[in-house]
């Protein structure tokens, strides 16, 4: 903007300036050309008799030389370099014979003159005479006209320097004012949000916003890609797994010897939470695909949380483990249920794996004053200096060292959350025991 | 020997002043506190209803009123420009050269317009024409001539009664003569033909209006050419014996113009002057005013009015000047 006005301003000073210059020469050369034209008048005049000069100067040529400034006039006539009439102080301002009319600017009886001086030869009976003129005249008009062509350029570029300062001024405001609700639409948007920038903008601004949503395509297409490229991977590495459980667990029927039995068993454990893993990125990158074309259907939270409680208590039972299912009858809600059911599915998860045997883990699910899912267990709770970070993707818990985990349980609960434009939130009970509350 | 270097000096500039001057007046040296030296070709009596019209509203300023010749006034000016400090002269080519070469002060508060003054500095103040005076009594019954070329045509009819009784200015005295003259000559060729019939006639040459209107008055010649009529005008006594003729074929008419000496000690009284010259000269309504007013050169009636130009300066160049001189002299005097 700065940078604008200034070269408009730089731009209407070059414009004076031409402009001034311009007149100057044209003012100039109108000056000289009436010089040339009443010397010329008046060398035509001169003739030579009997060895006499004589110039019998013409009225028009002074005549033509009036102007409105009334300028002053001054002349000198030589021959052959001496002094015949005029002024003599003019004689000797300067003694040369060109051949052509010389022009020049100079100074007489403290005046700013134009000089003119030109010289003719004369061919008498039997000798051959220069005759040499000098005309002066004070540049008064000329003053006046350039002052007047002054004032005008003048005016001209500051009548120039307001229009382009008052056209930049609109032309920033404008696409600035584009820029900046564009930063903000970008800044607004969520992390997930990678649709392309539909709002009309200026033209100017068209490769900008083009540029960026292809840009913004290439990113969600990269991150499709990775994606995909992980759940292919879990679910490469989770099959050769479930074949190597079962070879395992052949293998265990057939070892006898104690310390055998207990390597395989620890063995299989290992499988299982390794295809767990697997399972669980598989999930996420399934999650972070349904969660950007979130299908909803109209769902019961309470039926499908009791169905998973159900499906889960065969495995909480190896672990002496209750799940005691609380809260409303029927939540209805549209929602993705594969989703819901995947995240609820592994806080339970954590509860079992993080609780002591032999006690409960409570779920309530409430429809009021949001829909809620709360698990809740009795375990030893978050470490409370993590609980900010613990949802963050492959984040795991100081307490998890000891068990194997991918850390993806609680981004998956989080993320299915926020699909359904709620959240999870951590929690230790004052009585013990963790709290994960998914709201939607 | 410096005291007798100083005496040549005093004795120097004693002998230009106590040069002969046509007329001399002082007004209202009384009472004033300034003094102003006007230095003039026109007659005092022409001169002083002005002047005393300007002395009465400004009681604080004596003006020593100093007549001669317009090209005496030039050279006495030249000579001495801190002597004067206002130059009022008929002959315009001489006062816009003076003009020209940096002698005047510019005047900025004196407004006139533009085709009356010259740069501010040289103010025209009356239009007087060029005119043919006529003795009645060397016409009785006659027609008047009113063209040169009737004039030339009654000069020759009878050269028995004009010979030695036509008169003009001489141009190598007069500047006023000398820029009729050669204003005429820029006119037509009618004036060479004059010219010559007149210096057939063994012409007499005056330096000045006044003596050539004298010996119109009393007879000694029937015919005046080029004089300026506010003279002749002026002659109440023996008005009625003339008849006054603006010649109808080309008429020349002169500006008279006043300017304030560039060295003059009261600059600022002499500028009161000529605003109150050139006012008093405009107003029409002026019942004492003798000098003829100044007449608007666009009012499309009036007669050819000779420029403030710088082409005034033609005639006053060396060279031109001593062609126009001989030219004139080989036509008037034939002896
Ligand atoms: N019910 C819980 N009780 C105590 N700590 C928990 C519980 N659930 C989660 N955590 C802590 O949060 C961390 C992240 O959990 P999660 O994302 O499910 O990963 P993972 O269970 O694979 O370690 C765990 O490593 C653990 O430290
Ligand atoms: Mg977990």
């Amino acid at each position: 903007m700065l940078t604008l006005i200034g070269g408009a301003a730089v731009l209407a000073l070059i414009l004076f300036f031409a402009v001034r210059n311009y007149a100057v020469q044209v003012a100039q050369q109108g000056q000289d050309t009436i010089l040339d034209a009443s010397v010329t008048s008046m060398l035509d005049a001169a003739t030579i008799q009997d060895g006499t000069v004589e110039l019998d100067l013409p009225y028009a040529a002074f005549s033509m030389l009036a102007t409105s400034a009334d300028d002053r006039v001054f002349y000198a006539i030589l021959r052959d370099g001496k002094f015949l009439s005029g002024y003599e102080e003019l004689a000797t301002a300067g003694n040369f014979l060109p051949d052509s009319p010389v022009f020049q600017t100079s100074q007489i009886r403290g005046a700013p003159v134009r000089t003119i001086s030109a010289s003719r030869t004369l061919i008498g009976a039997n000798e051959r005479v220069d005759v040499q003129i000098f005309l002066a005249q004070t540049q008064d008009a000329l003053s006046e006209t350039l002052d007047q062509i002054s004032r005008n350029a003048a005016l001209l570029g500051v009548g120039f320097f307001t229009l382009a300062a008052v056209l930049s001024f609109w032309a920033t405001s404008a696409t600035i004012g584009q820029l900046g609700k564009l930063t903000t639409s970008v800044t607004r948007r969520g992390p997930q949000d990678l649709r392309p920038f539909t709002k009309p903008v200026p033209r100017e601004m068209v490769p900008l916003v083009s540029s960026l949503n292809s840009l913004v395509g290439r990113l969600d297409q990269s991150l499709t890609q990775s994606e995909d490229f992980i759940a292919e991977a879990a679910h490469r590495v989770r099959t050769p797994l479930a074949t190597v459980r079962s070879y395992a667990e052949a293998t265990l029927q057939r070892v006898d010897k104690e310390e055998n039995r207990e390597a395989m068993r620890s063995m299989i454990k290992a499988i299982d939470e390794s295809s767990r893993a697997a399972g669980q990125l598989l999930d996420h990158a399934m999650i972070t695909f349904r969660a950007d074309h979130l299908e909803r259907d109209a769902i019961d939270l309470t039926e499908l949380v009791s169905d998973l409680a159900q499906r889960l208590a065969p495995i909480a039972e190896m672990k002496d483990l209750s799940i005691a299912l609380r809260g409303d009858p029927h939540v209805p809600y549209s929602g993705d249920p594969v989703l819901l059911q995947n995240a609820v599915r592994n806080l339970i998860d954590n509860a079992m794996k993080y609780g002591p045997a032999e006690s409960s883990i409570e779920i309530t699910v409430s429809g009021k004053p949001k829909p809620q899912i709360m698990v809740c267990d009795h375990g030893p709770g978050f470490p409370e200096n993590e609980i900010e970070t613990l949802t963050t993707r492959f984040q795991r818990g100081a307490n998890a060292t000891d068990s194997i985990g991918s850390g993806l349980g609680l981004t998956i609960a989080q993320d299915v959350a926020m699909a359904h434009g709620g959240g999870i939130h951590l929690e230790n009970r004052l009585e013990g025991g963790a709290c994960v509350t998914l709201s939607l | 020997m410096r005291y007798f270097i100083a005496l040549a000096l005093s004795f120097l500039s004693h002998a230009v002043w106590a040069q002969d001057w046509e007329d001399r007046q002082t007004f209202n040296e009384a009472d004033a506190t300034t003094s102003l030296r006007i230095i003039s070709s026109t007659d005092t009596d022409l001169f002083a209803p002005l002047i005393e019209a300007f002395v009465a509203e400004n009681p604080d300023v004596a003006i020593d009123y100093l007549v001669t010749e317009t090209a005496d006034i030039d050279r006495r000016f030249r000579n001495m420009p801190d002597a004067f400090d206002i130059a009022i002269s008929s002959a315009m080519d001489l006062q816009f050269k003076l003009t020209n070469d940096g002698y005047a002060l510019e005047l900025q508060n004196v407004s006139h317009p533009a085709w009356a003054q010259w740069r501010q500095s040289l103010f025209a103040f009356t239009s007087e024409p060029a005119a043919i005076v006529i003795n009645r009594a060397a016409f009785d019954g006659l027609p008047i001539p009113r063209t040169r070329q009737e004039l030339i045509e009654a000069l020759r009819a009878r050269p028995e009664v004009f010979r030695g009784r036509v008169g003009t200015y001489d141009v190598r005295q007069s500047g006023l003569g000398y820029l009729f003259a050669t204003q005429d000559a820029r006119a037509s060729e009618t004036f060479w033909r004059l010219m010559e019939v007149m210096g057939g006639l063994d012409v007499q040459l005056y330096c000045c209006s006044g003596e050539m209107i004298d010996d119109l008055t009393d007879g000694t010649i029937a015919v005046a050419y080029n004089v300026l009529g506010s003279y002749a005008e002026a002659r109440t006594e023996s008005r009625n014996a003339f008849e006054i003729v603006l010649p109808s074929d080309f008429p020349t008419t002169m500006m008279r113009t006043a300017f304030v000496s560039k060295a003059s000690a009261e600059p600022a009284a002499a500028e009161r002057f000529i605003q109150f010259l050139v006012t008093y000269q405009s107003n029409p309504i002026d019942g004492t005013r003798l000098l003829p007013s100044l007449q608007d050169r666009d009012s499309g009636t009036e007669r050819a009015t000779i420029a403030l130009e710088p082409a005034l300066m033609t005639f006053l160049d060396a060279l031109k000047r001593n062609k126009f001189t001989s030219e004139w002299e080989n036509a008037l005097i034939q002896n």
